[in-house]
Parts: C-alpha cells; structure tokens; sequence
C-alpha cells in the first residue's frame, strides 16, 4: 500500500510463527530429554505469543497484547512447577530420560 | 500490510529460526538453554518491532531473566555430567514420521494464511497513531488491565500462588518408586 515504506505481509509474520511452533512440536515429539522437550513446550508458547501481537497490531485491538501477557503469567507458573515434576523425577528413576518413565508397566 | 522494517524483520526472523533449530537439535542440553536465551531475545525485538513494548520488556524480563534462571539452575542440579544426559535421539523412523507430519500442518498453516489475506474484521480503537495520542503502550496496557480486565489479573495472582505452593510441594516431597529395582 505504502510505497515509502513497503513494510510486512500479514501472512509472512503468521508464517514464521507457525514454522517455529512447528519447530517446537518436532521437539516435543522427537527428542527424549525432558528438559528439551520443556524448553521446546516454550518455543510452541512463543510462537503463539507472536501471532497474538501479530494479529493485535494488524487489527489494531489491544486484546491480543493482554491475552499475551496472561500467557506469559501461565507459562512462568508451568515451566516451575514443570521443573519441580522434573525433580521429583530425577530422583526417583535417576534419569531425565522420558523412555524410562514407565512405572505403570511394571 | 504492517508497516514495519522488512529487513529488521527478517534479520530477527532468522535469528529465532536459527535458534529454534539449535534448541531442538543440539545434543547438550546447556547449548539448547543457551540457545533458548537468543531465540527469546529475537522475540523481544520482534515484539517491539510490532509495536508492543511492554510485553518486549517483559519477555526479557520473564522468559531471559526468570524461566531461563531456572532451566539452568536445574541443569546445573541435576550434574550435566552425567552420562544419562548423553542420550541417544528416538527411532528414526518415529523421527522421519515426525518430520514428515510437520511439515505437512505447516505446508497447509502456510497456504491458509498466504490463502485468507482479506481481513473481515473490523479495525479496532487501538492504531498506532491512536496509542501514541494516549501516552504509549504501556499506559494504554496499565489501564486496560485495571478496568476491562481487572477480573483476570486478579485470578493471575491465585494461580501464581497456587504454582508455587505446588512447585515447592512436588520437589521437595521424597517420592519412592513402587519397586526398589527400578533404576
């Protein structure tokens, strides 16, 4: 529209964040150390994070910031008490290996 | 179209791309943390590429400074010399599925969003020209949070509450496994 300032597609912005929460899903998924499947569980919130800016700026509403915000008071609380379950399992298997959490089997 | 710099843009794109990558495939886990720590910093500067300052501040202060603090304390309390954390990847076939799967949902993500460029939404109060007349986006957000979304922000405090009480409660109890033999 502007040809000062050619600026970014919506769709490009909402196409990065989807290929980095994809990026955060394959980690999930593919990787058996607990610790990076969490620190990929932040990737897949941030990637959401952005989109939420994303849309508050292309559609000039401040809701998308504040669902931001609550989100990232969420994730503060989950990835403690996720490392706190981390703890707890580190000391009863002595592993962060996620194949060996198989108690219920046993 | 948002009127923002495209190459800024797409340096920190990039960057966050990049370590995205780093953070998954990286077998130690201290460069994955390390990783994670320059991946949510290029987020901060995307955010306050966008406009939204506040959330830029707070996504250094929260996810840099706190989450991170806490990921490598951890590291450093389970002993990252350990052997166990020298695990193999999962099967490769499992890992080509994965892959596979991915990248089908964000071929389709992709097409969608190049597919549904008209927005049919309205335009909100809030442009850019408009938070600016109303003293930044940090007021803007402050008085927000106050009277449209009091209620929520109360309710944050109950469950930052309840994560630490549970936090604390589930590291520190002494949990036995069943069987004396399992590892």
């Amino acid at each position: 529209m502007n040809e000062i300032n050619p600026g970014v597609e919506p769709w490009l912005v909402q196409s990065f964040c989807a290929i980095i929460f994809f990026i955060g899903l394959a980690g999930v998924m593919m990787r058996r150390n607990i610790l990076v499947i969490l620190m990929s569980v932040e990737i897949m919130l941030n990637a959401v994070n952005l989109s939420f800016v994303a849309f508050s700026r292309q559609h000039a509403d401040m809701g998308g910031q504040m669902a931001v915000f609550f989100i990232i008071v969420v994730a503060a609380a989950e990835s403690a008490v996720g490392l706190g379950l981390l703890i707890a399992m580190f000391r009863t298997l002595k592993t962060v290996d996620t194949d060996e959490i198989r108690l219920l089997k046993e | 179209m948002i009127d923002v710099s495209p190459v800024t843009f797409t340096l920190l794109a990039g960057i966050a791309i990049g370590c995205a990558l780093m953070v998954v495939f990286k077998k130690n886990p201290v460069s994955s943390a390390f990783s994670l720590v320059l991946l949510f910093a290029a987020f901060a500067g995307i955010y306050a590429l966008l406009g939204a300052h506040l959330l830029a501040a707070l996504q250094i202060l929260v996810y840099a400074g706190a989450i991170m603090v806490l990921f490598i304390f951890v590291i450093m309390l389970l002993n990252a010399d350990e052997p166990s954390f020298d695990m193999g990847r999962s099967h490769p076939v499992l890992r080509a599925i994965v892959g596979l799967f991915c990248l089908t949902l964000l071929g389709f993500f992709v097409w969608a969003f190049k597919k549904s460029e008209v927005s049919l939404v309205m335009p909100g109060l809030f442009s850019t020209t408009a938070v600016d007349a109303a003293g930044g986006n940090s007021k803007v957000i402050s008085q927000l949070m106050f009277s449209k979304y009091e209620l929520p922000f109360e309710l944050t405090s109950i469950l930052l509450l309840a994560g630490i009480v549970g936090a604390v409660a589930i590291a520190k109890r002494n949990l036995t496994s069943p069987k004396e033999g399992v590892k």
